[in-house]
């Protein structure tokens, strides 16, 4: 892997908090304590789908060592992750909308007892019948419908758009291909169940401590039910001990903990049981897809029509976003000429739904690179063929308006044939072995922030200390994608110091300058920006100092190996600290900020502000299984995946990410899945009965990464935690159709599934039939001229 | 060490509400994801499932005694250095864990670490890099 002069970027270091985290030292929330802690829970519905009568809750409070119990009625402020959709309360007052909507919060001396007085609160229900499936929900009324302030049914939203000539694609196709899919939710289960700490000190301030991904939109959240000042609140993001979406938005306990303790002025701490974690949820949305897709006989995709159906759960939450991008990005990958897509997302009386690594595009991605896969084959073509002829190109903008800047996915997709022998296994192995290709594309950050706003995303502070010591201050929290030790590497790199020397402090709302969260995969990309420009400032300010030092022109001189030296003479130099020493004589204390804000997207239709990113990530994965024909187990051998992250800050922490994508593709391909029952209760809410991949299932994996050095990322780097899940879900599929002839359309795959195929038993998956509102029309060229950065 | 603690209490609870030690993680407290494995008498087991009085005259080690003077266990040292441990949450347990198979049979194949580690659920790494760096502590450390 090129190195190209840097002396941090691309080595393979441990992080910055790996030998913390291996010896017990890294405090997650539920290990904070503090004196006159008090204990707090929630009490849930039973019921999918209720009103609430009336709640009494003077038994609890009588109970020995409970010291507040609250309700609805102390948080009657509604609220919801995107300012279009607040639907929800942090403990529901009127009506209860899943089995675990919580609806009141007990704070007690100690668990046990906040347990007990859960016991005593009387709520009078009155059972309403639950809309559980999406074709129930599409056409619900009276007591069926679940919130009154939508428009129509159950229908959160319905979206509808046509770019470039999809009329006219269809009609000069030589082939129309149209086919459904199904994929099950699953959840992200974090071993790290979700905790919060709150303290309402004397002083009328508020501090916060959870395990979130996005700080930044909790303390919104806070400051908006609680009718705090966000200048009275202080969010601290604890590390997060897993997250992979389940924990970016503002949750019923953590504002219950933050009222508990404003009534009882004592710190008052809540950590969810893991069945809890099950119905709290916010994971992966079922969808049933249709894609309809006209191409010539040489394979070229002339125009496609996509629909997807998205069953919510009872609320909003990050929806809104969700059912756009089931849309976005099938324009990314394959040259689309003419682009129909049609979403909706309702709601059902099961716990709510949201982003999940890869939100909203691995349901669509699944059932492309499989439609695609069966394309090829009916036209007699290679799979890998068939998409090589028409991979998006570098520099070009899609047929929905999303700009392109680098893509490696072409080099991803040789390097990963020629390594894996494609052309000699592809349908050459015996029966019962198989495998099977697939490519994606994922953004690197959302281009625009959750509620509408001109400011940074992302601010990093630089603060230098006269001993040579440099501290980065960033909103970002670290979920354990190493974000805190890609902060301390850009610093170092820029600094030309160890990244030993630099302190990160981070995610933390009183000390830290606002990061949006780790979430849509955008950290390095935007915090990397962010501190390389505060960097430069702090740099011009010590180069000026070392100039007159040295005597040496400023921009001959350059910071490395703790030194600032001549870059001819490289003898002639002094050391950064006493650099440090001498610009602080000169100026003043030492300290920059450097902020980023992504570029501005070129479509300009409503509904374009999901799908655009600074850059895209893509990602090819070749995957060989083996499938037993009398039990249908699939297990597979071996999983190539090829990623193109623009730049590899540190490879090992990359492969991480890579890996654990590909992981838990696996578990969301063959085992993962939230189902429920009748009742509205999960039918599977421990980790022994929710079935997730061990360390026995898990295959060896080979990861190829591909540079590209995207001028949009810092040092060009782009994203790499979700994007590498993407293509494995499909690949899996079409190596099961390699290996024994029978293509499942449904996530995830079975057992019972495999067997029902091959007895010619497997329905083809329904969609319902609904009418979307008429399509947005939009033609590449419609929108705004963006500069290419070069 | 001796301390009075309530009977009900599960060795978890003993560990990391009276003891202070919360090294020790938790992902269920139902036995079902390893998370909380600590040695006894060198044996790997859940400490939410043992009472805290069952462990009475054993010898409990937890994560925060794996360092020994100063220095990192070279299965810590290996994770560190393989970046192992993502969000970190599942991690002492598995080096416990690992530690005991280590101790029992210093040079494992890979199928034995997997084996050995099954019971203990890692969500973020894909266990590839842990069983990497279990495999290169393995090596590093020759017979001793
Ligand atoms: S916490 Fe003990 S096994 Fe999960
Ligand atoms: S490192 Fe996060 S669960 Fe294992």
């Amino acid at each position: 892997m090129s190195r190209q002069g840097f002396s941090i970027i691309g080595k393979a270091l441990p992080k910055i908090d790996a030998m913390a985290k291996c010896t017990g030292e890294t405090r997650y929330a539920d290990d904070l304590h503090f004196s006159r802690m008090v204990y707090a829970k929630l009490l849930r519905s039973p019921h999918p789908h209720a009103l609430i009568r009336a709640i009494r809750t003077e038994r609890a409070l009588s109970l020995e060592g409970v010291y507040a119990v609250i309700t609805g009625r102390d948080l009657p402020v509604r609220y919801g992750i995107s300012p279009a959709t607040e639907d929800e309360e942090a403990l529901a007052s009127e009506k209860v909308r899943f089995v675990g909507d919580p609806v009141a919060g007990v704070a007690a001396a100690s668990e046990t007892v906040a347990e007990k007085a859960l016991g005593l609160i009387d709520v009078d229900y009155e059972p309403l019948r639950p809309v559980l499936s999406v074709e129930e929900a599409l056409v619900a009324e009276g007591e069926l419908r679940i919130h009154s302030w939508n428009r129509r049914a159950n229908i959160q939203k319905a979206v509808s758009f046509e770019f470039g000539d999809v009329e006219q694609g269809f009609e000069q196709a030589d082939h129309i291909f149209d086919e459904t899919f199904f994929y099950e939710g699953n959840t992200h289960l974090p071993m790290e169940q979700y905790c919060a700490v709150a303290f309402y000190g004397p002083d009328g301030k508020l501090t916060l401590w959870s395990s979130t991904q996005t700080p930044h939109y909790l303390h919104r959240a806070l400051s908006k039910v609680l009718g705090l000042p966000m200048s009275r609140i202080r969010v601290i993001a604890t590390p997060v001990g897993g997250g992979f979406g389940g924990k970016s938005e503002p949750f019923s306990h953590e504002i219950c903990v933050a009222k508990l303790s404003m009534i009882t002025g004592r710190p008052v701490k809540i950590t969810l049981t893991r069945e809890e974690c099950f119905y709290v949820h916010r994971g992966r949305h079922p969808v049933k897809m249709r894609i309809k897709t006209g191409v010539k006989s040489d394979g070229t995709l002339q125009a496609m029509h996509f629909q997807s159906f998205l069953d919510g759960g009872g609320y909003s939450s990050y929806g809104l976003a969700t059912v756009y991008y089931t849309g976005a990005l099938q324009t990314v990958v394959y040259k689309l000429p003419g682009y129909k897509f049609e979403g909706v997302r309702v709601f059902t009386n099961k716990p709510p739904c949201g982003p999940k690594r890869g939100h909203g595009t691995p349901q669509p991605r699944f059932a492309v690179e499989v439609h695609l896969d069966a394309i090829a084959e009916k036209l007699g073509m290679d799979p890998i063929e068939l998409r090589l002829k028409q991979l998006v190109e570098p520099n070009t903008v899609t047929v929905n308006g999303l700009r392109i800047t680098t893509t490696g996915l072409r080099e991803c997709i040789e390097r990963l044939a020629a390594k894996a022998e494609w052309k000699k296994k592809f349908r050459q192995l015996p029966y019962g072995q198989g495998i099977g290709f697939a490519s994606s594309a994922y953004i690197s950050g959302a281009g625009l922030p959750i509620y509408w706003n001109d400011m940074p995303h992302s601010g990093v502070q630089i603060k230098l200390d006269r001993g040579g010591g440099i501290t980065a201050f960033c909103g970002s929290i670290d979920i354990g994608q190493g974000s805190d030790s890609i902060l301390a590497y850009v610093v170092a790199e820029e600094f030309g110091v160890d990244p030993a020397d630099v302190r990160v402090v981070t995610a933390d709302t009183d000390l830290t300058p606002v990061d949006l969260g780790s979430y849509s995969s955008r950290v390095t990309v935007m915090t990397g920006n962010a501190a390389i420009q505060a960097c430069r400032k702090l740099k011009d300010t010590l180069l000026r100092a070392a100039a007159d030092a040295l005597e040496i022109p400023a921009d001959d001189l350059e910071f490395a190996e703790g030194k600032v030296r001549c870059r001819s003479f490289r003898d002639r130099a002094i050391s950064f600290v006493e650099c440090v020493q001498k610009a602080e004589a000169k100026f003043g204390t030492l300290g920059a900020m450097g902020s980023y804000r992504p570029p501005k997207h070129p479509a300009n239709y409503r509904g374009s502000g999901v799908g655009p990113t600074p850059a895209y990530s893509y990602s090819a994965s070749i995957v060989e299984l083996r499938c037993d024909a009398d039990s249908a187990e699939v297990k597979v051998d071996k999983v190539w995946i090829a990623h193109d992250c623009g730049r590899a800050f540190n490879p090992l922490l990359v492969e991480g990410q890579v890996e654990g994508s590909v992981y838990m593709a696996l578990g969301e391909a063959l085992m993962e899945e939230q189902v429920f029952r009748k009742s509205g209760l999960h039918k599977l809410p421990s980790m022994l009965d929710y079935k997730s991949p061990t360390a026995l299932e898990m295959p060896e994996v080979e990861t190829i990464l591909v540079e590209t050095n995207d001028p949009e990322g810092p040092f060009g780097a782009k994203e790499a935690g979700q994007g590498p899940l993407l293509p494995v879900i499909p690949a899996v599929t079409n190596a099961l159709y390699d290996a024994i002839g029978v293509r499942i359309h449904e996530i995830p795959i079975t057992p019972d599934k495999v067997l029902r195929a091959l007895e010619g038993r497997l329905k083809p998956v329904s969609v319902p039939s609904f009418e979307f509102p008429p399509p947005i029309r939009w033609q590449p060229g419609e929108g705004v001229e963006v500069q290419q950065k070069s | 060490m001796e301390i009075a603690s309530e009977t009900a209490k599960t060795l978890l609870e003993v560990l990391r509400e009276d003891l202070g030690l919360t090294g020790t993680k938790h992902g269920c407290e139902l036995g079902e994801c390893g998370t909380c494995a600590v040695l006894m008498d060198g044996k790997p087991v859940l400490s939410c499932l043992v009472l805290g009085v069952e462990a009475e005259g054993a010898d409990v080690a937890t994560i925060e005694g794996m360092m020994q003077g100063g220095q990192p266990h070279p299965l810590q040292r290996a994770f560190a250095d393989l970046g192992a441990a993502q969000c970190g949450y599942c991690i002492p347990g598995i080096l416990l864990v690992a530690k005991a198979l280590l101790d029992s049979n210093p040079h494992p194949g890979r199928d034995e670490i997997r084996e050995m580690l099954s019971g203990n659920l890692c969500r973020c790494t894909g266990y590839t890099k842990i069983l990497d760096a279990v495999e290169m502590a393995a090596k590093g450390r020759g017979d001793l």
